[in-house]
């Protein structure tokens, strides 16, 4: 049964999440994002805003191009062989596409936390202190010594490894890699953190922690996140993006896509009727 | 159906049996197989050593020598140099001391050939050490000549008639009595291993072979480690992805297969010829070596970066490094002991390969020890080919005893190889 897939998606005016009562400004804009892999297209015409130090979800059924999207907005993308991505996407009204941009530039504004904690072979202060390092960002030993501190100590981190700092990153457990890969990510002060299903790797309770650090970094940073879980999206954003085949369904509140979603289809997936 | 605790049918029971038998059969082949290799390995080690070990020994004659200043020309008084000598005469004339008795200039002849030729130098330079002594009689040790060597050693029968020997008779009884003065004896032989080639088996060493395989070898490892690790990070990392680098990484590995003479065909043609190098020297044989080695190391290479994980790469991409960084900080380093490796298996292909020395020339024979790498050489494995063409019997304890030591640096160079890796492996 082929689906009928409307191109406007429901996302124009973003009205101010139930519990705060600022109003979200735009940090990131799509428009027009249409991705290709060689002849296959991923992307399908997605318009919507990333807020500025709010949680936004992803949500959708596995191969539906969230990840896809997700690394688009750092670039990611460029690594891939015969990847094509075509569209605007603005960071702070400014396109990240055009070729005066520096990627790495770019990648220093936007960090990105993967869904393997992926911490380099090297000691837990290696791994934190790497991104500062090549970016210049200290002039002293002890300046960088206080910005792994504090990455440490923001990802909850601090207190478990603080005698250990010199051990290799994957020397520890699972749930204490992410959050060091997410320590790693918030080390060279970024504007925004993409996070890649940083959960699911995870145990329940490494999660919790993980859920817990997410709400609080928010207030310094904004932060989109691709989930799986529906459950961890309601929990954790403010803001959810539904996809299905590589199509934008609804975009809005969490409140309202959870509870009284305008698409039949966003209704079916967060019911648990599919996907 | 239920079972009594873990008995079978009879059909599952026979399932079980022909599994286990397959399983032994298979162990067997295997060990088989090991044992098959290993038992290669030792007949050839066994033999090398039996036939090669007696040359690291060499057998010596003392002699009571007078050295009359009358038959040695002091040049300079002050520095005492003293270069030209009748020493040859000092020596005769010490040898028919001992045997008075013979007088026939023949007899006399074979006398003087129970020493080796070099015997006079061996004099002159211990007179050149030791000025002082001129005028007295010392008691010298002198290298004794290869068909003594040989009979000293048991690799020449005594109990075959005379005509199938190299030494008569009578030359068997003067080196019995020299023997009973106990003026013979057998030393370690230093000279094999500091002494350049000769034509004299008892003088021959492999210190010249040594010194030109070193020199070729560090010239095929500077060049060609820098240029293979460099063009296989280029192609693996940066390279984009089209039909030439399909086509130019097709060609690579097909190198990796071409047999070593065709590269010593393609160093005559262009570094002798078209460069005009020198013939024969270690400068030109590094070179022939490098082509020959840089698509080992191009493959090797390819395979370790390939190996390192692509989420350390995108790790390292999502903090904001770039491209060089991510190859230099992150992947290079892991790939370390695969590169090593690579790098170890192509110098020690290097050092045990002849034909392409061959045929740029470095198969003369060379008596200097090359002191830099544009001076004519030879290297290990030519030199075991030339003494094995030789017919003397001392060359064959001689050739038996180079391969020892190719085989003695094989095996360094490995364990160097394996000490490399472990020391650089980032553990995970």
């Amino acid at each position: 049964m082929a689906l009928e897939i409307k191109t406007d998606t429901v996302s124009s005016e973003l009205e101010t999440p139930q519990n705060t009562n600022v109003l979200p400004s735009a940090k990131m804009e799509i428009d027009k994002l249409n991705v290709f892999y060689s002849d296959n297209q991923a992307l399908f015409d997605v318009k919507m805003k990333i807020s500025e130090n709010y949680v936004t979800a992803l949500i959708g059924p596995s191969g539906c191009g969230k990840s896809t999207f997700l690394r688009c907005l750092n670039r990611m993308n460029d690594i891939i062989e015969g990847c094509k991505v075509e569209g605007d996407i603005l960071l702070d009204g400014n396109d990240i596409y055009t070729r005066e941009l520096d990627v790495v530039q770019l990648r220093a504004r936007v960090g990105m936390v993967f869904q393997k904690p992926n911490p380099f072979p090297k000691s837990i202060y290696d791994n934190v202190a790497y991104g500062p390092r090549i970016h210049g960002l200290t002039n002293s030993a002890s300046e960088l010594d206080g910005i792994v501190e504090n990455s440490l100590r923001k990802a909850g981190l601090f207190d478990e490894v603080s005698d250990r700092m010199n051990a290799p990153g994957t020397s520890l457990s699972g749930g204490q890699q992410q959050r060091l890969c997410i320590a790693r990510a918030i080390a060279i002060s970024p504007e925004v953190i993409l996070m890649d299903e940083p959960c699911s790797a995870l145990d329940p309770i490494a999660t919790a922690k993980v859920e817990e650090l997410i709400d609080e970094l928010k207030e310094d940073f904004t932060i989109a996140i691709v989930t799986h879980n529906m459950q961890q999206a309601a929990r954790v954003s403010q803001f959810t993006a539904f996809f299905h085949l590589g199509k934008l369904v609804e975009f809005g509140n969490t409140e309202t896509i959870f509870t009284k979603p305008e698409k039949k289809r966003t209704q079916d997936y967060v019911t648990g009727r599919f996907g | 159906m239920k079972s009594k605790g873990w008995q079978l049918s009879s059909i599952a029971k026979s399932r079980l049996k022909k599994r286990y038998r397959k399983e032994i059969r298979l162990k067997v082949y295997g060990q088989l197989a090991i044992f098959i290799a290993l038992g290669v390995l030792v007949i050839l080690l066994v033999s090398v050593i039996i036939r090669g070990h007696s040359a690291f020994t060499k057998t010596e004659i003392a002699l009571d020598l007078t050295l009359d200043s009358n038959l040695i020309q002091i040049t300079d008084n002050n520095n005492m140099q003293i270069k030209k000598g009748k020493y040859g005469k000092i020596i005769r004339q010490a040898l028919f001391d001992i045997f008075p008795e013979v007088q026939k200039r023949s007899d006399r002849r074979k006398l003087i050939k129970l020493l080796s030729k070099n015997s006079r130098y061996e004099v002159a330079r211990f007179v050149a050490k030791n000025p002082q002594l001129i005028n007295t009689t010392q008691r010298i040790w002198l290298s004794a000549s290869s068909d003594v060597d040989m009979l000293i050693k048991g690799k020449a029968p005594r109990d075959v008639p005379q005509s199938e020997r190299r030494l008569n008779d009578m030359q068997l009884s003067w080196i019995d009595k020299i023997n009973e003065m106990e003026n013979l004896r057998t030393r370690f032989n230093f000279d094999f291993i500091t002494g350049s080639d000769s034509r004299e088996p008892e003088m021959a060493g492999i210190g010249g072979a040594l010194a030109g395989s070193f020199w070729t070898l560090i010239i095929t490892l500077v060049l060609a480690f820098p240029i293979g690790v460099a063009a296989a990070i280029y192609m693996q990392e940066f390279a984009p992805k089209n039909r030439l680098t399909d086509f130019i990484e097709v060609n690579i590995n097909n190198l990796a297969a071409v047999p070593s003479i065709v590269f010593g065909l393609l160093g005559l043609a262009i570094f002798i010829q078209l460069f005009d190098l020198p013939r024969s020297t270690a400068i030109v044989g590094g070179f022939t070596l490098m082509l020959m080695t840089l698509p080992t190391i191009i493959i090797a290479t390819r395979a370790a970066l390939s190996a390192v994980p692509p989420s350390i790469r995108e790790a390292a991409y999502g903090v904001g490094a770039s491209q060089l960084q991510v190859v230099s900080h992150h992947v290079l380093p892991m790939a370390i002991p695969g590169i090593l490796t690579g790098t170890i298996i192509g110098m020690a292909r290097a050092l045990g390969e002849t034909a392409p020395l061959l045929m740029i020339g470095m198969v003369a024979f060379i008596v200097d020890i090359p002191s830099s790498p544009a001076d004519p050489a030879t290297a290990l494995p030519v030199q075991i080919f030339l003494w094995a063409d030789s017919p003397e019997r001392g060359f064959v304890e001689k050739m038996s005893a180079a391969i020892i030591v190719l085989l003695i640096f094989l095996v360094l160079m490995n364990a160097l190889a394996v000490y490399l890796r472990r020391k650089f492996e980032i553990r995970w």
